[in-house]
C-alpha cells in the first residue's frame, strides 16, 4: 500500500491504494467519478483519457502511484461553468451517440487544441483524424467528432 | 424553431454524457458490493473430466465458486433460440443444449465453466486463475465447410455433421429453368467475413437478490429489458417474472450484440441468490472478444442469370451460415428470414432460389449484427450486379436501372411485399451527388499522380420494423414484435412517454419528444421519455432491427392518438364547443376559428382536478398504446465509394463516399444523419478492416484492439448524405427506419471500387492491404503472360 495525494478536478485528495492501482480504478471507484470509462484492456480506445498536469493521458495504462502530486482533470472537471465549449461543440454537432468514448474524445480533443494553439500548428481535418488515433467510437463514425473538435477548437480559440 | 417531425433538434440526453454524468451499468455500485469472474475454456473442444476449486476457495476475499453442475441442480434452464426454422424436408431444428456453465463438454475457447464470487474484482479474476479444469481434449473444426464434412468432430450429439438445418426459399425448378434460359450466367464464391460488434461499452450486470422479498434486480447492458426479464423467468427459470426487476441503464452502444441473454447475466442472478451478496461482472475487451455473440460468417455459391438484355431471369443461391459452437437467440432466423427474404434487392427476378445449411462449429456463437442478415445479401447481390456488367461489358449503374422495381406495391420471389420505394431516383441522386461526370477526369487526374481510381456502387433495400407479429409468428418466432407505448400528461401538462424501445445511442429521448412537440405544440424540454426498466415501464420489445422508428414510434403515436381525443372532450366540455370544432395548436386547445381557448396545461389540471368533466369520463390523463405493425418497412439506397488506391503498397484511401437513402418520413434529419455515419463506418470496417479469425485448432486469434482492425478517424473519409425519401404507407408515420442502412449498404460498395480501381474482380474482404497489393501482382503476373 502506498499513500497517494494529488489534486483531481481542483480538490486535494489523499489515500492509500495497493502499488498495483491504476489511475482509472483509483477516479472511478475511490473517487466515484464514473465519466471516466474503461473500453479496452490495451490502451487502444481512449475512453479513460484524463488529463495530468495538462496534458493528455490514457489513465488505464497510468500507475495511481505514478501521479503522485500531480494536478488531474476529468471530464466532470472540465468545464468552468455550465459546459466547456468543447463539450458544447460536441453537443451541437451530435458528436456523440451512446456517449461512451464521449468523455475521453472531449479529454483528448483539448488536449490536442492546446497543443496546436501552443505550437501555432492549424488543426484541420487531415490533423484532427490523425491526432484521434489513440481514441474509438463505434457509434458515429467520427464525422461529427471531427466536426465537433473542428467548431470546439475555434470556440475555444476565440474564448 | 421548430422541434417538430423533420427538426433537427439538438439532443436532450447530451449534457449528461458529456459532462461524465452518465450512469452505464459499471458505473453503478451497491452496498456490500461483490464481483464474479468466470472460469472459462481454453480450448476450443473438450470433455470437462473435473473442476477442482479448492485453492480459489481457500483464498481472503473469496465468497463462492460455482459450477454448471450446482446450477442445473438449482433448475436453471439451457439458453434457448427464439426462432424455430423447419429444414426443407419438414424436419425440426437440430438444436444442442446451453448450458449457462458447462457441466459434460466445452464448445469453444471463452465458454464459461464456472463463476468465482470475491469481494473484489482483482480477487475474483485472480482466483478465478487458480481453479483447475482437468480436460479431455478433442479435435475442433472452425471452418463452416469443413464442419460438414464427413468425419469432422462432432459438436452436439443431436446435429448429425453438425448441421443445424436444411432450409430453402422460393421456387428451385422455375430458377432452373430461368437459369436455362440465361445468355449469360455470373457465378461467384462469396465470403462474408466474421465480425465483432464491439459496442464501446463492455457487457456488465449487476445481479441483486433480496432474500426478505424474494425479488431480484438485473442491471444489464441490454438493448431489450423485458424480452431479457421474460427469458430470465420462462425460460431460464432464475425468477418468476414478477420478482425480476430489469433496468438497462445508459447502455453504451448494442448493434445487436445486446439483445441476447448471456450465460454471465443468468449465472450473475443465480449466484446473487445463491450467496446474499449483490454481484456484479464487468467484462473486459478481450473476454468480448471471445463470448459476445460475433456476426456475418457465411460462404456462398451463386448464380445469377441474364438474358440478352441484360434482364435478371434467374438467382440461385446456395449458402452456408456459421453459427458457433451455440445458438444464440436470433441465430437461426438471421441466416434464413432476415437474410434470403432480401435476396431480390432493388431488382425485377422473376425466380429465385435460396439455400441456407447452418452450422455449429468450435467458435463464439453468432448472432445478429447491425444489419443482420440482409448485409449479406446485399453483399451477395452487388457484388454479383458489379461482376455481371463486367463480365457483359456494360456501366453496372445502367446494368442495376434496367433492373430495378419500378412500381410498388411489389412482390417478390421471396416472401416480402415492397411497399413502396424510389430505386431510379436514389440512383440519380447518389450519380449527381457524386459527380459521376467527373469521374475520368479525377481517375487521369490519379493515374498522373500513379495512383488507382475506381468506383463502386451499392443499391441495396433493407426490411426494417420488425415486424407483423402473426406473420412472424407463422415463420416460427416465438415472440410478437410489436411494441408497446404509454403518454402521461401530468396535472401541470408535462409529458411522460414511457416506451418499450431502448435507447442505447439512438437519440430516443430527443426524436420520441418531438412527436410530442408536433402533437401538441408542447417544447420538448416538458417531454421526459422514460425507458429501460422493467418496473417502470409496460413490456415491450425492445430496440433491434431498426424498429424505434417504424414499430416504437408508432406506437406512440397511437397512444398520442387517444389522449389527443381525451384533450378535445375535455377542452369541448369546459369551453362548451362541438369536440370537432376544437383544435390543439402551439401548446393551446381552442375553438376554430374563435379566441376561445384553453392552455395546455389548463386541460391537464381539469382532467386531474375532474370538477368539471364531461358525464361519464373518467379522470386522468394517461394512454396506452400496443402497435403492431402490418408490413415490414422498406428503406433503400444507392451508395456510391470512390476510392484511390496506391499500386506500390496496396493502401487504399476512400476520397469520396456518397449515399442517396429512402427513409420514408424523418423525424430528425440530424439523428438520421448521424446513425448513417455510423452505419458506413462499420460497413466500410468490415470491408477494409475488421475480420474475427480463429486458428484451425478454435483459438481466437484476434481477441483485443490490437489484432482486430478497428475503423479509426483517419481511416475514413467524411459522408455525403442525401435524401431520397419516400413515405412508407404501411405505418401511421411513413417512417421506414436508419439504424442499420449504412452497415448493409456499405461494403459491396468499397469492394465494387477497389476492385474497379486495380482491375481485378478476385478480391475478399476485408481489403487490406496486403491483399489489394496481391491482387494487384495477380494483374500484372497475367499482363506479363499476355
Amino acid at each position: 500500500m502506498t499513500e497517494i495525494s494529488m489534486v483531481v478536478n481542483g480538490k486535494s485528495v489523499k489515500a492509500d491504494v495497493p502499488d498495483n492501482t491504476l489511475l482509472v480504478s483509483f477516479i472511478r471507484e475511490n473517487l466515484r467519478l464514473t465519466g471516466t470509462h474503461v473500453g479496452c484492456d490495451t490502451s487502444q480506445c481512449g475512453a479513460c483519457v484524463v488529463h495530468v498536469d495538462g496534458k493528455a493521458v490514457k489513465s488505464c495504462t497510468t500507475l495511481a502511484v505514478s501521479v503522485q502530486g500531480a494536478d488531474v482533470t476529468t471530464i466532470e472537471g472540465l468545464a468552468n461553468g455550465d459546459l466547456h465549449p468543447m463539450q458544447a461543440a460536441f453537443k451541437e454537432n451530435h458528436g456523440l451517440q451512446c456517449g461512451f468514448c464521449t468523455p475521453g474524445m472531449i479529454m483528448s480533443a483539448t488536449d490536442m487544441v492546446a497543443r496546436y494553439d501552443a505550437e501555432g500548428k492549424k488543426l484541420d481535418e487531415a490533423a484532427i483524424r490523425d491526432e484521434l488515433e489513440g481514441n474509438i467510437c463505434r457509434c458515429t463514425g467520427y464525422h461529427n467528432i471531427v466536426k465537433a473538435i473542428a467548431d470546439g477548437a475555434s470556440k475555444m480559440t476565440n474564448a | 424553431m421548430s422541434e417538430g417531425i423533420g427538426a433537427s433538434v439538438r439532443r436532450k440526453e447530451d449534457k449528461r454524457f458529456i459532462t461524465g454524468k452518465g450512469k452505464y451499468t459499471d458505473d453503478i455500485k451497491q452496498e456490500n458490493q461483490a464481483y464474479a469472474a468466470f472460469v472459462r475454456s481454453s480450448h476450443a473442444h473438450a470433455i470437462v473430466k473435473n473442476i477442482d476449486a479448492s485453492e480459489a476457495e481457500a483464498m481472503d476475499g473469496v465468497v463462492a465458486v460455482l459450477n454448471g453442475h450446482q446450477l442445473t441442480a438449482d433448475g436453471i434452464g439451457n439458453i434457448i433460440a427464439g426462432w424455430a426454422i423447419t429444414s426443407k424436408d419438414g424436419s425440426a431444428m437440430n438444436m444442442g443444449a446451453w448450458s449457462a456453465l458447462c457441466t459434460e463438454k466445452v464448445r469453444y475457447v471463452g465458454d464459461a465453466i464456472a463463476i468465482v464470487i470475491a469481494d473484489t474484482q482483482e480477487i475474483a479474476r485472480n482466483a478465478a486463475e487458480t481453479v483447475m479444469v482437468e480436460f479431455d481434449i478433442l479435435p475442433a473444426v472452425v471452418s463452416p465447410e469443413k464442419t460438414l464434412e464427413s468425419g469432422s468432430p462432432q459438436i452436439h450429439e443431436n446435429a448429425p455433421n453438425n448441421q443445424i438445418y436444411d432450409w430453402e426459399i422460393g421456387d428451385e425448378a422455375a430458377t432452373d429453368a430461368g437459369l436455362a434460359s440465361a445468355t449469360h450466367i455470373t457465378e461467384m464464391e462469396i465470403v462474408n467475413n466474421r465480425l465483432a460488434p464491439n459496442p464501446m461499452e463492455p457487457r456488465a450486470a449487476i445481479a441483486i437478490y433480496d432474500d426478505a422479498e424474494e425479488h431480484y434486480t438485473l442491471y444489464t447492458t441490454s438493448q431489450n429489458p423485458h424480452v431479457a426479464r421474460l427469458l430470465l423467468s420462462a425460460f431460464y427459470s432464475v425468477a418468476p417474472e414478477h420478482k425480476l426487476r430489469v433496468i438497462a441503464p445508459d447502455v453504451g452502444g448494442g448493434f445487436g450484440s445486446k439483445i441476447y441473454v448471456y450465460p454471465e447475466e443468468i449465472a450473475c442472478l443465480w449466484a446473487s441468490m445463491k450467496t446474499g451478496r449483490s454481484v456484479k461482472w464487468t467484462s473486459d475487451r478481450s473476454e468480448a472478444f471471445l463470448t459476445d455473440a460475433h456476426g456475418r460468417d457465411h460462404v456462398t455459391k451463386a448464380k445469377m442469370g441474364f438474358d440478352a438484355n441484360g434482364k435478371i431471369v434467374g438467382f440461385k443461391v446456395d449458402t452456408i451460415a456459421n453459427i458457433g459452437a451455440y445458438m444464440s437467440l436470433f441465430s437461426s432466423v438471421t441466416p434464413t428470414y432476415l437474410y434470403a427474404t432480401l435476396l431480390s434487392g432493388q431488382y425485377d427476378m422473376p425466380a429465385i432460389h435460396g439455400n441456407v445449411r447452418a452450422v455449429y462449429t468450435n467458435t463464439a456463437p453468432v448472432d445478429a449484427y447491425r444489419g443482420a442478415g440482409r448485409p449479406e445479401a446485399t453483399y451477395l447481390v452487388e457484388r454479383m450486379m458489379d461482376t455481371a456488367a463486367l463480365e457483359m461489358g456494360v456501366d453496372p449503374a445502367e446494368l442495376r436501372r434496367k433492373n430495378f422495381i419500378q412500381s410498388f406495391p411489389y412482390q417478390t420471389q421471396v416472401i416480402m411485399n415492397y411497399d413502396s420505394g424510389d430505386f431510379p431516383g436514389c440512383m440519380d441522386k447518389a450519380q449527381a451527388a457524386a459527380d459521376i461526370a467527373g469521374f475520368a477526369a479525377r481517375k487521369a487526374s490519379s493515374a498522373s499522380r500513379g495512383k488507382l481510381r475506381g468506383i463502386g456502387y451499392s443499391s441495396f433495400i433493407e426490411a426494417c420494423g420488425i415486424a407483423p407479429s402473426a406473420a412472424v409468428g407463422s415463420l416460427g418466432c416465438g415472440v410478437g414484435l410489436w411494441e408497446s407505448a404509454e403518454v402521461r400528461v401530468n396535472p401541470v401538462g408535462t409529458i411522460e412517454i414511457l416506451t418499450g424501445s431502448h435507447s442505447h445511442g439512438q437519440s430516443h429521448e430527443t426524436t420520441f419528444a418531438q412527436l410530442a412537440n408536433d402533437r401538441f405544440g408542447v417544447p420538448i424540454d416538458s417531454v421526459q421519455i422514460v425507458h429501460g426498466d422493467t418496473d417502470k415501464v409496460q413490456f415491450g420489445m425492445g430496440t433491434y432491427g431498426s424498429r424505434s422508428g417504424p414499430v416504437g414510434m408508432n406506437a406512440i403515436v397511437k397512444a398520442l392518438d387517444k389522449v389527443e381525443a381525451k384533450v378535445k372532450k375535455i377542452a369541448a366540455h369546459v369551453l362548451e364547443a362541438s369536440e370537432d370544432d376544437i383544435v390543439i395548436e402551439a401548446g393551446e386547445v381552442k375553438i376554430a376559428g374563435t379566441d376561445k381557448k384553453m392552455a395546455w396545461h389548463e386541460v391537464g389540471l381539469a382532467a386531474y382536478t375532474a370538477h368539471n368533466l364531461p358525464e361519464g369520463m373518467e379522470p386522468g390523463l394517461k394512454e396506452g398504446a400496443f402497435y403492431d405493425p402490418i408490413n415490414f418497412s422498406f428503406p433503400s439506397a444507392t451508395l456510391i465509394c470512390e476510392v484511390e488506391v496506391d499500386p506500390e503498397t496496396g493502401v487504399t484511401d476512400i476520397v469520396q463516399f456518397t449515399t442517396a437513402d429512402d427513409f420514408g418520413v424523418i423525424i430528425n434529419p440530424m439523428v438520421v444523419e448521424g446513425q448513417v455515419h455510423g452505419g458506413l463506418a462499420q460497413g466500410i470496417g468490415q470491408a477494409m478492416l475488421e475480420n474475427v479469425v480463429y486458428d484451425d485448432s478454435g483459438q481466437l486469434l484476434t481477441g483485443s484492439y490490437m489484432d482486430y482492425a478497428m475503423p479509426r478517424a483517419d481511416d475514413l473519409p467524411s459522408f455525403t448524405i442525401e435524401h431520397n425519401n419516400v413515405p412508407s404507407p404501411s405505418n401511421p408515420l411513413g417512417l421506414k427506419g436508419c439504424g442499420e442502412a449504412g452497415a448493409i449498404g456499405a461494403p459491396p460498395a468499397v469492394i465494387n471500387a477497389i476492385c474497379n480501381a486495380i482491375g481485378n474482380n478476385n478480391l475478399s474482404m476485408p481489403a487490406t492491404p496486403s491483399k489489394v497489393w496481391a491482387a494487384l501482382q495477380e494483374v500484372s503476373a497475367q499482363q506479363a503472360a499476355e
